[in-house]
């Protein structure tokens, strides 16, 4: 496969290295002169110096034959957002992966088309979520193309549907129970599984139908 | 008529006082607010100080009713973002974006942007005034 990466900091440099580890074919793009420097004694001629957002840089890294991947990581919003403009419109490049440095610019993202994005930030405060257990819905995926999520809900005692099966909650349209862990066990969920106090219940829904979900399976909304 | 101009250098503030002048409702985004003094003593329009990337910056400045929105901050990248956001998002027919890379103000005018290029007019200029001179010995 050949890759072209645009951006040479932390991210752009370890992740060439180990596409070059697995035998792929890999351009990095660095246009910070002393930074450059660093990376040419390990990359030797499989760097480049320039800027990324240049149409004649990208030309020069082989954007025209198409590479099979373009991974913009610099450390730079909207210079990601357009180098992934100009390979996909630009050279009908089939893949391109965008990283996303300041989480509230994920919207302008895709709105403009560009939907394959990685943005640290939100992973670690997706983790973060995770660990707080007063979240009541806790994120576990995001299936973004698809426009679906999927949630982790832990059910108290007193909840509403504690003692319910699933096919009798008032669940909104456009969510779906899919597994109850229940002390430690994953089923999967059907309509006449039985929700108890202490599981944790796996939900799939449409982004927007949280505070219904949350109304249906757990008490008052926060 | 309600103009939001985001970026007030040399270019945005001139166009901000231009328009205003001529009786638009201006409104200007900087992310430094010393860009202000740029607009004169007593701007008589509006000031919004952040980056025309935040959404909420953007509702600041009024965009939802701007008639036009002219993007003229000092990145290239920048403005070309901000205008296919401000365009997409709000419906802003009349979105003037100004590039200074020739290539990348080709590309994006290719795809719909009403791009404005200084460095493809200085060339364009500069050119036309040297051919001008060899005419000039020509016929003489």
């Amino acid at each position: 496969m050949y890759v072209i990466v645009a951006g040479g900091g932390k991210v752009g440099a370890n992740v060439a290295r180990s596409l070059l580890r697995m035998g792929h074919e890999v351009t990095l793009i660095e246009q910070r002169p002393y930074r450059y420097e660093r990376l040419e004694e390990e990359f030797e001629h499989q760097v480049l110096l320039g800027d990324a957002t240049e149409l004649h840089v990208l030309e020069k890294a082989g954007i025209a034959r198409p590479p099979d991947l373009v991974l913009a990581v610099t450390g730079d919003d909207e210079d990601n957002l357009v180098i992934c403009q100009i390979a996909r419109e630009g050279y009908n490049v089939a893949k391109v992966i965008a990283r996303v440095n300041d989480p509230r610019n994920q919207a302008h993202f895709e709105l403009l088309g560009i939907t394959q994005t990685v943005c640290a930030t939100s992973n670690i405060l997706g983790l973060v979520e995770h660990e707080v257990p007063e979240h009541e819905l806790v994120h576990l995926l995001e299936l973004r193309n698809e426009n679906l999520e999927i949630v982790e809900v832990l059910i108290e005692g007193g909840a509403p549907c504690a003692g319910k099966r699933i096919d009798k909650l008032n669940l909104p349209d456009g969510a779906r129970v899919i597994s109850v862990v229940r002390a430690g066990v994953a089923q999967i969920a059907d309509g006449d599984t039985e929700i108890r106090a202490g599981d944790q219940v796996l939900a799939i829904l449409e982004p927007g139908k949280e505070d219904e979900l949350r109304r249906a399976l757990i008490k008052a909304p926060r | 008529m309600n103009v939001v101009i985001i970026g007030s250098g040399r270019v945005g503030s001139s166009i901000a006082k231009l328009l205003q002048s001529e009786g638009w409702d201006v409104t200007v985004i900087d992310e430094k607010e010393e860009a202000l003094s740029r607009l004169g003593a007593n701007w008589p329009g509006g000031f919004v100080v952040g980056h025309g990337m935040d959404t909420e910056i953007l509702h600041k400045a009024g965009i939802e009713d701007a008639d036009a929105v002219v993007v003229a901050t000092n990145g290239d990248n920048t403005n070309i973002v901000i205008g296919q956001v401000v365009k997409k998002r709000y419906g802003i027919d009349c979105v003037v974006v100004r590039v200074l890379d020739p290539a990348r103000a080709e590309f994006y005018a290719k795809r719909g942007m009403q791009t404005v290029c200084p460095t493809q007019t200085a060339i364009s200029v500069l050119a036309e005034a040297v051919r001008a001179t060899q005419k000039q010995e020509v016929t003489a």
